[in-house]
């Protein structure tokens, strides 16, 4: 793969996983912990909505997240494979070393 | 049948089970024996990750503990799921990746460095080896409690079947006789939840009947209504708010997050994959597979909560069923007429309260507590063995092959052949055993509080080194140990100043920022991070083949 299809890869990574990040402190340490008082104002069923993201609410998303990952980096990974076999099939590219 | 015949066939059956599978999976080369062959599917890794995941402690005392810590006890729920988050997205793909077989080679090959080596495999084999003697001692209090045989017998048998597959298999043995565990263990956990809960509120999935409605004979209402009336009546707060201070419950929660994708032997598991693709989907269907029971945790808690303060407060002690008499005679259970009115006074106020029940009996007694069949009092014996057995072969194959490959092959003896180095993981396998089960049966009084401290150790040195070593280029060999060392420094003053030397002092009003000493492995993390990113600056680059190493692991696809 060429330098630039190799770093445009690693940058598009960098961003799936910093935005799930973001999702996954949200749902933890926000939900769960900082906003858990405002959030117990209210309620699904008998839970308390913050006393619920705290002890079930924050795991099932934990799922959900890696999955969503999961899909992501395939998107990416079949996309960038497309990339690296019209690349191979256009000739090595000779003004840059060709790495993988 | 009666509970002890139950019990025994559970054990002999599962034991049984275990045994045969260890001859099966017999590992012929130091692959088969570090990483399985590197071909198990990502499902099977996956409840094998959950069941060297789940340990004596997830499975004996944690919905105890949150029992008795309410709310705040979500930071064992989230602080031990959250990881596998981080575990996911940081590191177990690029590990995988780098396509070695143990964590002290990446920090060695990494950062060019024998002593950046040696010092993960002393940090691997501490942080592994507290860790064990905990797996040891909940086996032998399961023996001794069911069986009604001494905690020596009971370890000694434990030691012996984990000996067997551990060092005929290694991590093929040892993989596929987890997979066995995770369903013996989850199956266990989940009969008496869902019995429970069908007879509380009439739903059979715990994790919707503890927000459902009581049944009529319990008095109708929202369970956990219920609970928060009682426990605020009975003056232990109110169940579903928090305590704790919410920076404390913050810093726990996240050095449990760090410390969890910290830990080698849960990383070492997504070796075993053979791709990684793989290795994401793995630690997916982990995290599913934990999530059964993380989720189911909290329930039992609210539960047996409930059933218990219903049950003591304010009886005539002499009214008490069975179990209540059973389990005081092992002490998890102790009362203490007071007032001499013949009455249990169960209530926050030390001063007047006179029950004392240990944390563990929310799940060992829980279904004796709702009088459930004897099939089912006996099952969570076996369940417990078998969380216990799973974690600590585990353990003790991070030890084996930190001493194999990374001690004798990569730093020693580096002429040794395959079958001299298997060999080598077959008695260090054999040693950790035995000083294992030593331990077990003559545990040292800080057992139980070094286990906590493991995760606060695990993430002070380990995940930072790890993250910066594959998403920052630049950071070099000075870097990382300089931040390893300080982390780790840190953490363990921090910890045994506050736990050891002046235990007294350990309050809100004197630790740093009202930290406690669970809490502050987050601390030694940023204090990793910090000294490494300085240092870094001021040092030279990593040579040119390192950040070829980085370059690399980066990629799309396989290895190349």
């Amino acid at each position: 793969m060429s330098n630039k299809h190799a770093l445009s890869y690693w940058k598009a990574n960098l961003r799936i996983v910093s935005t799930l990040l973001c999702v996954w402190f949200f749902i933890s340490f926000g939900c769960g912990i900082l906003l858990a008082d405002f959030l117990d104002n209210f309620r699904i069923g008998g839970f308390k909505l913050g006393f619920w993201m705290a002890q079930q609410g924050s795991i099932y998303g934990f799922v959900v997240l890696i999955f969503v990952y999961i899909r992501q980096m395939d998107k990416l990974d079949s996309q960038y494979q497309l990339l690296q076999e019209q690349h191979t099939k256009a000739g090595p590219d000779r003004t840059q070393e060709s790495r993988s | 049948m009666s509970v002890q015949v139950w019990t025994y066939l559970f054990i002999f059956l599962s034991f049984g089970l275990y045994i045969l599978i260890a001859l099966w999976s017999k590992a012929g080369s130091t692959h088969d024996f570090y990483v399985a062959g590197g071909g198990v599917k990502p499902v099977v890794n996956g409840m094998a990750t959950a069941a060297d995941w789940m340990s004596a402690a997830s499975f004996i005392s944690m919905a105890g503990l949150i029992s008795f810590l309410g709310r705040d006890g979500t930071y064992y729920l989230m602080g031990w799921t959250g990881g596998y988050v981080l575990l996911a997205l940081l590191l177990a793909p690029y590990l995988r990746k780098f396509g070695k077989f143990t964590v002290p080679a990446f920090i060695g090959d990494r950062y060019y460095s024998q002593s950046a080596r040696l010092a993960a495999v002393f940090c691997a084999i501490v942080v592994s080896f507290v860790y064990v003697c905990g797996q040891m001692q909940g086996a032998g209090i399961v023996f001794s409690r069911f069986l009604e045989v001494d905690i020596t017998t009971g370890v000694i048998i434990g030691m012996a079947i984990v000996f067997f597959y551990a060092v005929l298999g290694g991590m093929k043995g040892i993989t596929y006789t987890q997979v066995a565990q995770y369903c013996v263990l989850i199956f266990a956990y989940m009969v008496p939840a869902i019995f429970i809960s069908l007879m509380m509120t009439g739903n059979p999935i715990p994790q919707l009947g503890f927000g459902s409605e009581l049944t009529p004979e319990y008095g109708g209402g929202y369970l956990l209504d219920r609970l928060d009336g009682l426990s605020e009546t009975l003056g232990f707060g109110t169940y579903t708010t928090g305590q704790k201070s919410t920076q404390d419950v913050f810093f726990i929660t996240a050095a449990l997050m760090f410390g969890t994708a910290g830990l080698p032997h849960v990383i070492i598991r997504f070796f075993t994959v053979p791709s990684v693709r793989a290795a994401r989907l793995s630690a997916g269907y982990a995290l599913i597979f934990i999530a059964v029971l993380y989720t189911t945790a909290p329930a039992i808690a609210a539960f047996s909560k409930t059933n218990l303060m219903n049950t003591v407060n304010n009886a005539e002690y002499t009214s008490m069923p069975g179990w209540f008499t059973t389990w005081e005679r092992t002490g998890l259970i102790a009362f203490n007429d007071k007032n001499g009115d013949g009455r249990i006074q169960y209530v926050g106020d030390l001063e007047t309260n006179e029950l004392t029940v240990n944390r563990d009996i929310m799940v060992l007694a829980n279904p004796e507590i709702a009088s459930l069949p004897n099939w089912v009092v006996a099952l969570v014996a076996a369940g417990a063995l078998a969380a216990a057995l799973s974690t600590a072969a585990g353990l003790l194959l991070v030890i084996s092959t930190s001493i194999s490959h990374d001690l004798m092959k990569r730093s020693l003896a580096p002429h040794i052949t395959e079958k001299q180095e298997l060999n080598y993981a077959r008695a260090a396998i054999f040693l950790a055993v035995l000083v294992a089960g030593y331990f077990g049966i003559n545990p040292p009084g800080f057992v139980a509080e070094v286990v906590a401290f493991a995760f606060g150790l695990a993430a002070a040195s380990f995940f930072p080194a790890i993250v910066l070593g594959i998403f920052y280029r630049r950071m070099n060999r000075q870097g990382a140990i300089a931040g390893m060392l300080s982390g780790f420094t840190f953490t363990a003053a921090y910890i045994i100043y506050f736990k050891f030397i002046r235990p007294e002092l350990s309050t809100a009003d004197h630790w740093w920022f009202g930290i406690s000493p669970e809490g502050i492995g987050t601390m030694g993390t940023l204090v990793n991070l910090g000294v490494a990113l300085v240092v870094c600056r001021f040092t030279p680059a990593p040579p040119q083949e390192v950040q070829e190493i980085v370059h690399n692991i980066r990629l799309p696809g396989e290895n190349v």
